[in-house]
């Protein structure tokens, strides 16, 4: 009972430790935007370590499955919410925002993981760098799709989603994106625990370890790797749409291959097959990409530089795949696994 | 109709030249390290930026040597600058010899050879070429070659051994090193701009700007001789590969990189070698590249490296001749759909045919599925 | 240990200044000075700084018969969206500016302009053509013309001037800037020529270099005259391989040719071309010389149209400064001041043209220049069309 407790304590103590900072004023709106993309990055890392850690592919297309799920969130919630010139009159009164907001981010995972399928399926035969180019090409085609459909802006973006969280704001006065980011952090830490280790992760490292050994150990190889590139890419989707609602406005332009590869960077940073460790690694890159801000230009050369740097000291990444629990066995008093 | 036909068909032949070359280097590395050197495309961007500083240089554009001197004294100077780096090379890897009792090709004297061939080649062609039509832009075309592929090919070496041998070395995973690669990209990238300033480079106009009429359609020498490149490169390094003592020692190395030192065979000369091959491929890209796409700035090999490596994959990544013919048919693609269709849904289409490919043939156009032991 | 922490955090993000603290008067600047276009960035640093110097070397800002320091506060946005959002917040919240300069392109000024909006912060684009930066946001405001007006005097002028009777166009489809002023230009060409009058109509993806395929179409098509409404460097490219490729007509540019560095990327090709832009650079008269040859010493390239309305951006920011009077030191109360000064300019004699705001969109009415390029490689004096 104790075991089980710790955690969601904590985490409810921080959570409202937080609103209570925002609320005071002590947390400003800065400092407030820069939690939440650190938490949107440690979405990103954490979704993609179940592909690219666990799993042992090379996905390089994150960035893509991250713009369907802000398109498909922002498209949902203005749809519901805002008047627009092409979705028309809202259905719902934003009295409502803040208790369909959860189903519209819900709308942006199931987007993104139907589109993970995209990559999900040719994975069945296909592995290592050829399916590197897959989920590469798919980045392209799906940033490539947006841009065609005018009716979501073309390139020139989407936006309204603004309006929704000042709606939220409206119903009652809280810092809702750090709220909804930090919840969203939450669930996908989360469900990316209890699927780690569940069976069906483990069939996820067994691939990993050898495929083929895998299926004949009577892994459903297929059924794994579809479940991982869903859930990983869904994940990005909602990613994405707290993305979206954070800086109320979305365009392809946001969703280059430059994303897929700081979401690639901080698995590899982090360490392959390490939750701790993706969220380490976000953090650390988070607070570099701020802090470092003075540099400039030369920043783009700092931070790989030191990147590099690190992995020639640790060249399994900051954790390896080791986690928490693995550093410091007595946190396992504290919290259970599954 | 036909000249549109074949203007589109020598349209694709140019841009699939360019993909090609870079795919080649790509599959190079590749093919003996198992290595996706993601930092290629940047090392094509500095070979450009090379054949920049090179052909300027030369013309006196930035001093040292003025313009109203004699050819022979620029020659000399050229001569100079082009045999320098390449003694040094071959000095490098020669001084590597005594390990490599088992290939029986003296590489280093071959590849040195080649360049002091080619050197004195250019040094007779050139003046030849200077007194016959009183310009001195083909000697410095002719020079800035070789020039440009040693010094690309010694930036490319370098990074091997600083950032990619260490990791090799502890071994860590083969995905770490790309990560390295990715990141030796960006900083290749942003140490230029921070260099040389946000202003963009006009490469100057090194062959003359004569348009040839094939049957209506329009092809100008620039986009001639880099046709003419990717295809000699390819053949080379077919030959090289398939052919050379060399090549036999990286295939093995491909095939076994544990088992290959115990045959007496230098890994490490082996491995630089296929970084100097690759990089000074990249090199010559760059300076064709520039030559035709006249406009360089630091960011110019990113997107041109993400697609040739797209293109290595589709061909079936570790063949030369997939990444040969990947450039060109992403090339094709491109340009068949940009014609027929509208130009708005080129990367959504030509994607979608990649993707299509890989789905039907998993392991590339020539690639061979992999028999993996358990 | 949870209040160290806070104060840790505090202490971290909390940038404590304050606006106008000794007889100072603090700007902010949200600017691409890495990311994809860092050229933007380094000419709005260029430009201010050069403001800044001259007034603060003439003993500061004269606001009500007392003179204020200036200073100036440049964050970068990386050129990406959510990092503009972030220089906003930073800029309004912890540099506690009076009121912010950029950012200059429409993808990162969108998402800023509405957090400045939401905290009241009086907020100026130089560059940024998309309709939706001003949208009902009263307190955000431009300093150039919109698409919907570039795209119109360019048609006319390829109708009247260069009497083409079918054009084509080539754009960027992933720049909205470009695709915005190609739609405009293609719905006002075939108004006045009829339905089908741009016969060909194709698109590239941004860093593109080969356009062969598309350029071939459109020779195919056969047009009197190409629209390129493209960027300088994609510019050089873009006219020398349809030069190579056969095509002979003339080449219509839009704002985005205006670069110093279009001459020397372009060359010999470019010449006897005409582009639509905000100022012309050769044969200037007046303040708009005496800007250009001040820039030109200074950092030893011309102005290009960025550097001259972010220095026109600025100049209206702090001509509101004067017009609203003292700072009264309560900072939200000020930047609610400098708003309704700023939306009551009128007639505000820029180096880019006189701009004047009708008090409810922040979208100047202002003239637009077209341009030739002489064979000497200036930007002259074409004529001026005003709406």
């Amino acid at each position: 009972m104790g075991k089980s407790l710790t955690v969601p304590a904590l985490l409810a103590a921080l959570l409202l430790m937080a609103v209570a900072a925002a609320k005071m004023g002590i947390l400003g709106q800065y400092a407030i935007t820069f939690l939440c993309s650190m938490g949107i990055f440690i979405i990103l890392s954490a979704s993609l370590n179940l592909v690219n850690g666990y799993m042992g592919e090379f996905s390089c297309g994150h960035a893509g499955f991250m713009a369907v799920g802000a398109y498909a969130s922002s498209i949902l919630g203005v749809f519901l919410f805002v008047p627009d010139q092409v979705f028309g009159q809202p259905l719902l009164s934003m009295a409502w925002s803040p208790w369909a907001f959860p189903i519209v981010l819900a709308a942006g995972f199931v987007a993104a993981a139907l589109a993970g399928l995209v990559v999900a399926i040719p994975s069945f035969k296909t592995r290592g760098d050829y399916l590197a180019v897959i989920t590469l090409a798919a980045g392209y085609i799906i940033k490539s799709a947006i841009e065609n459909v005018e009716a979501v802006g073309g390139p020139r973006g989407f936006m309204g989603m603004g309006k929704i969280v000042q709606g939220m704001d409206a119903v009652a006065k809280l810092p809702w994106m750090l709220v909804w980011i930090f919840l969203g952090v939450v669930f996908t830490i989360w469900i990316l625990r209890r699927f780690v280790y569940s069976t069906l992760g483990k069939g996820v490292m067994a691939i990993h370890q050898d495929e083929v050994a895998a299926e004949i150990m009577s892994v459903n190889t297929n059924k794994m790797k579809l479940i991982a590139f869903m859930l990983s890419s869904g994940l990005a989707g909602l990613a994405g749409g707290l993305f979206a609602y954070m800086v109320s406005f979305v365009n392809p332009a946001s969703f280059t291959i430059l994303r897929s590869t700081e979401c690639l960077v901080m698995v590899y940073l982090g360490g392959m097959g390490s939750l701790t460790g993706s969220v380490l690694s976000a953090i650390v890159f988070a607070v570099m990409l701020e802090f470092l801000k003075p540099l400039e230009q030369l920043k783009w050369v700092a931070i790989p530089l030191l990147l590099i740097l690190l992995m020639q000291f640790r060249p399994e990444g900051i954790m390896g795949n080791r986690e928490l629990s693995d550093i410091f066995p007595k946190l396992k008093r504290y919290y259970r696994f599954k | 109709m036909l000249d549109t036909v074949i203007q589109q068909a020598l349209n694709a032949l140019q841009l699939g030249s360019y993909y090609s070359l870079i795919a080649l280097g790509y599959c190079l590395v590749y093919g003996v390290l198992l290595l996706i050197n993601f930092a290629h495309g940047d090392i094509f961007m500095v070979g450009a930026y090379i054949a920049f500083f090179a052909a300027t240089f030369l013309m006196g554009q930035h001093a040292l040597i003025p313009p109203a001197s004699p050819v022979a004294v620029k020659l000399a100077f050229a001569g100079f600058f082009a045999l320098l780096p390449t003694f040094a090379m071959a000095w490098w890897l020669g001084r590597k010899r005594s390990h490599g009792q088992a290939l029986n090709v003296n590489y280093p004297a071959v590849v040195g050879g080649v360049f002091v061939v080619f050197s004195a080649a250019v040094f007779y062609f050139g003046q030849s070429v200077s007194i016959a039509s009183g310009t001195d832009k083909l000697v410095v075309f002719a020079v800035t070659i070789p020039l440009t592929m040693v010094l690309t090919s010694v930036v490319g070496v370098f990074i091997e051994r600083v950032a990619y041998k260490p990791l090799r070395l502890k071994g860590a995973n083969r995905l770490y090193v790309v990560i390295t690669a990715l990141m030796m990209g960006i900083i290749l990238e942003y140490g230029n701009l921070s260099l040389l300033g946000t202003s963009r480079l006009s490469f100057p106009t090194l062959l003359p700007r004569t348009v040839f009429d094939v049957l209506g359609a329009k092809i100008t020498i620039t986009k001639l001789s880099g046709i003419a490149v990717s295809f000699l490169v390819f053949a080379l390094l077919q030959w090289i590969v398939t052919r050379t003592k060399l090549g036999m020692a990286m295939r093995a190395v491909s095939y076994d990189k544990f088992a290959v030192p115990l045959m007496g065979i230098p890994l490490d000369a082996v491995i630089i070698f296929t970084f100097f091959l690759g990089s000074s491929m990249a090199g010559l890209a760059g300076m064709f590249y520039a030559m035709n796409f006249p406009v360089l700035d630091p960011f110019m090999g990113a997107l041109v490296g993400w697609k040739a490596f797209v293109a290595a994959v589709v061909g079936g990544i570790g063949d030369i001749r997939g990444a040969f013919v990947g450039g060109f048919l992403l090339a094709f693609l491109e340009v068949t759909v940009a014609a027929t269709f509208s130009s708005e849904l080129r990367d959504l289409i030509s994607f979608t045919i990649l993707l299509g490919i890989l789905t039907w043939k998993p392991t590339g156009l020539f690639g061979k599925p992999k028999t993996t032991k358990i | 240990m949870k209040k160290f922490l806070v104060a840790l955090l505090v202490a971290a993000f909390a940038f404590p200044a304050a606006a106008f603290g000794a007889d100072t008067i603090k700007i902010g600047f949200n600017i691409p000075l890495t990311g994809d276009i860092p050229k933007v960035g380094e000419m709005s640093k260029n430009a201010a700084e050069m403001l800044k110097e001259k007034i603060n070397g003439a003993g500061g800002l004269d606001v009500g018969g007392k003179k204020y320091q200036l200073e100036f506060v440049y964050v970068d946005n990386e050129a990406k969206p959510e990092s503009a959002v972030n220089a906003a917040l930073k800029l309004i919240e912890g540099e506690k500016v009076l009121a912010m300069v950029g950012p200059q392109g429409s993808g990162r000024a969108i998402p800023a302009a509405e957090v400045a909006n939401n905290n009241k912060t009086v907020m100026i684009s130089g560059w940024s053509t998309n309709p939706k930066t001003t949208l009902d946001r009263p307190y955000v405001f431009r300093a150039c013309f919109l698409d919907d007006f570039q795209g119109p005097v360019a048609a006319k002028f390829a109708a009247e001037q260069l009497k083409a009777k079918k054009a084509a166009v080539l754009y960027a489809v992933d720049q909205d800037y470009c695709k915005g002023i190609s739609e405009f230009f293609k719905k006002d060409f075939e108004k006045t020529n009829g339905a089908g009058s741009v016969v060909a109509y194709e698109t590239f993806t941004t860093k593109d270099v080969d356009f062969s395929a598309q350029l071939t179409k459109i020779i195919k098509a056969n047009p009197d005259m190409l629209f390129v409404p493209q960027y300088y460097n994609e510019v050089g490219l873009i006219v020398k391989q349809a030069r190579d490729l056969g095509f002979k007509g003339p080449i219509l540019g839009s704002d985005s040719w205006g670069s110093a560095e279009l001459m020397n990327l372009c060359g010999d090709d470019c010449k006897g071309q005409y582009f639509v832009t905000h100022y012309a650079a050769a044969g200037a008269k007046g303040a708009t010389k005496e800007f250009i040859d001040a820039f030109t010493g200074k950092f030893k390239q011309v102005p290009d149209d960025v550097a001259a309305l972010t220095w026109d951006a600025t100049g209206m920011v702090l001509a509101a400064v004067q017009k609203m009077g003292a700072p009264s030191g309560d900072l939200a109360k000020d930047r609610t001041a400098l708003r309704d000064a700023m939306a009551s300019m009128r007639g505000y004699d820029g180096i880019t043209g006189k701009m004047s705001y009708d008090g409810k969109t922040g979208d100047p009415v202002k003239c637009a220049v077209i341009v030739k390029i002489t064979d000497k490689g200036e930007f002259s004096f074409h004529e001026s069309v005003c709406p």
